[in-house]
């Protein structure tokens, strides 16, 4: 109970601030700007419900290329991180290589991509993917590698063939990790589709933010940005309550 | 000869951690190892389960001197329980029959017998975390002996228990073992222990392991494990170990 009261009560406190502040033309003020360019929460969310199917429409978009480009993350991501795994070889050769590539803004690569690729989907997926590869691998592999040594040699003993070790002991030591590697990628994979859509699209929240940003419709660029994160937190609780439901144990 | 050991030697890197030690284990005998901490003790355990490989010299259990060999004829119990917590204390106790191919419910079923014999009863689908720190150790055990290997290596099987529940564990042992005998090779630190559960009990130098003195228990496994371990005859025997085990410590 407390555990939600509290930071909802803080919530409620500081947009009861902004919209005293938003509202008496005291922010705008501050900022030297017409008070038009300063909405207040009440404003934000009377564009919400004005533009709920423009909202909506894009918001489908977006949510479309995060979840296509998470799910090409856990698949390409837990791939590498097995076969990392079980071949020393591949990751002598490739993980030094994987923590160098993080000094590429992935971002940047946008837009290439959308030279390669063209205005549709597709890149905005890439974009997302590989922003939310390094996470999830990083941490799937470090999982498979906490298992305890005397775990594997006591199921050894105990018959146990290398895939069976793999299965038994490795996977589920990596359950957690693995949850705490996907949880950073849905942080992440909205800002991916954002920034994808920046590079050339014609639809999508972060499509929408920018052309409002031209028609000084502030009010809806913060109703599209209210999406954008409850987009990241129903996902990151469809996420929590999997977690729970599989790792039974902690 | 169940175990055979000649000349044995292991060394990690520069470190000498056993010297030309020869031993041998009876069918059916019990073997107790004590040795100063950091002596090689749990070294020579898994050189001798197949889990490493001897630097010099041979290991035979029953008759296998490869590591694979080996590995087929012995079943290990770790120093600390290692029972996976994603498993219930029958599957944890059934894995060697799973990992043989078995199917689950036939598993389960050789497993409970075993439950009810042990003083386990009802505890069969209670997860790990569940169970005092006697209970695991018991369930540890079982799961040794369900695989049904001819030889038991037991390293420090009760370390991690309180004095009085390692006594209580120590005369359930030795009554378990009495009704389903065993080779048993067991490393503890723990001379009283050795002596009680032990048909005859080699003592270690520290490292590198040789054997400074072999001595026969006086009351192997008694069924009045308090009257046994106070007798003067154990007492006189256990000072002598004690003796041998402060000169192989200098």
């Amino acid at each position: 109970m407390r555990r939600w009261l509290l930071p909802a009560l803080l919530l409620a406190a500081l947009v009861g601030v902004w919209q005293l502040a938003a509202s008496t033309g005291f922010l705008a003020e501050v900022l030297g700007l017409e008070s038009y360019l300063v909405p207040s929460p009440a404003e934000v969310a009377e564009s919400l419900w004005q533009s709920r199917s423009l909202l909506a429409e894009n918001a489908w978009v977006t949510l479309r290329e995060i979840i296509l480009g998470l799910v090409c993350a856990l698949v390409a991501g837990v791939g590498f991180a097995v076969l990392m795994h079980l071949s020393r070889t591949i990751r002598d050769a490739s993980y030094p290589l994987i923590v160098a590539s993080q000094t590429i803004p992935i971002i940047v690569i946008a837009p290439i991509l959308l030279v390669w690729l063209g205005f549709g989907i597709g890149p905005k997926i890439v974009v997302v993917a590989l922003i939310c590869f390094f996470p999830i691998t990083v941490n799937v592999l470090a999982g498979l590698g906490a298992a305890s040594p005397d775990a594997i040699k006591l199921m050894r003993s105990l018959d146990a063939s290398r895939s069976q070790v793999f299965r038994r002991v490795e996977t589920p030591t990596a359950l957690p990790s693995f949850f705490t590697g996907a949880k950073i990628a849905v942080v992440l994979a909205p800002i991916g589709a954002v920034f994808g859509e920046w590079a050339g699209s014609s639809s999508g929240l972060g499509h929408l933010i920018l052309v409002d940003g031209g028609y000084l419709e502030v009010a809806r660029q913060f109703a599209a940005i209210a999406v954008l994160s409850a987009i990241g937190l129903v996902l990151i609780g469809l996420l929590a309550l999997v977690e729970r439901l599989v790792v039974t144990w902690r | 000869m169940s175990v055979s050991i000649r000349g044995l030697g292991h060394s990690y890197a520069e470190l000498r951690t056993i010297e030309r030690l020869d031993l041998e284990v009876g069918e059916h005998e019990v073997v107790g190892l004590v040795g100063p901490s950091g002596c090689g003790k749990s070294t020579l355990l898994e050189l001798i389960c197949g889990l490493l490989d001897p630097g010099s010299g041979t290991i035979a259990v029953g008759g296998a001197e490869t590591a694979a060999g080996r590995l087929s004829q012995c079943a290990y119990m770790p120093q600390s329980d290692q029972l996976l917590p994603w498993y219930s204390a029958l599957d944890n106790a059934a894995l060697a029959l799973r990992n043989r191919g078995h199917r689950k419910a036939e598993a389960r079923e050789r497993a409970v017998e075993l439950f009810g014999r042990f003083g386990l009863a009802g505890f069969e689908s209670a997860a790990p975390a569940e169970l005092s720190g006697g209970m695991r150790q018991r369930v540890a055990f079982l799961r040794t002996l369900i695989a049904g290997k001819p030889l038991l290596a037991l390293d420090e099987p009760f370390a991690a228990l309180d004095a009085i529940t390692r006594a209580e564990m120590q005369g359930w042992l030795a009554a378990a073992l009495e009704a389903d005998p065993r080779t048993v090779v067991l490393v503890s630190h723990d001379v009283e222990e050795a002596l009680y559960l032990s048909d005859r009990v080699l003592v270690l130098s520290a490292r590198p392991a040789r054997i400074v003195a072999e001595l026969d228990a006086p009351a192997a496994r008694a069924p009045d494990r308090d009257a046994a371990v106070t007798a003067p005859d154990f007492v006189a025997v256990r000072e002598q170990a004690m003796r041998a085990l402060h000169e192989g410590a200098r």
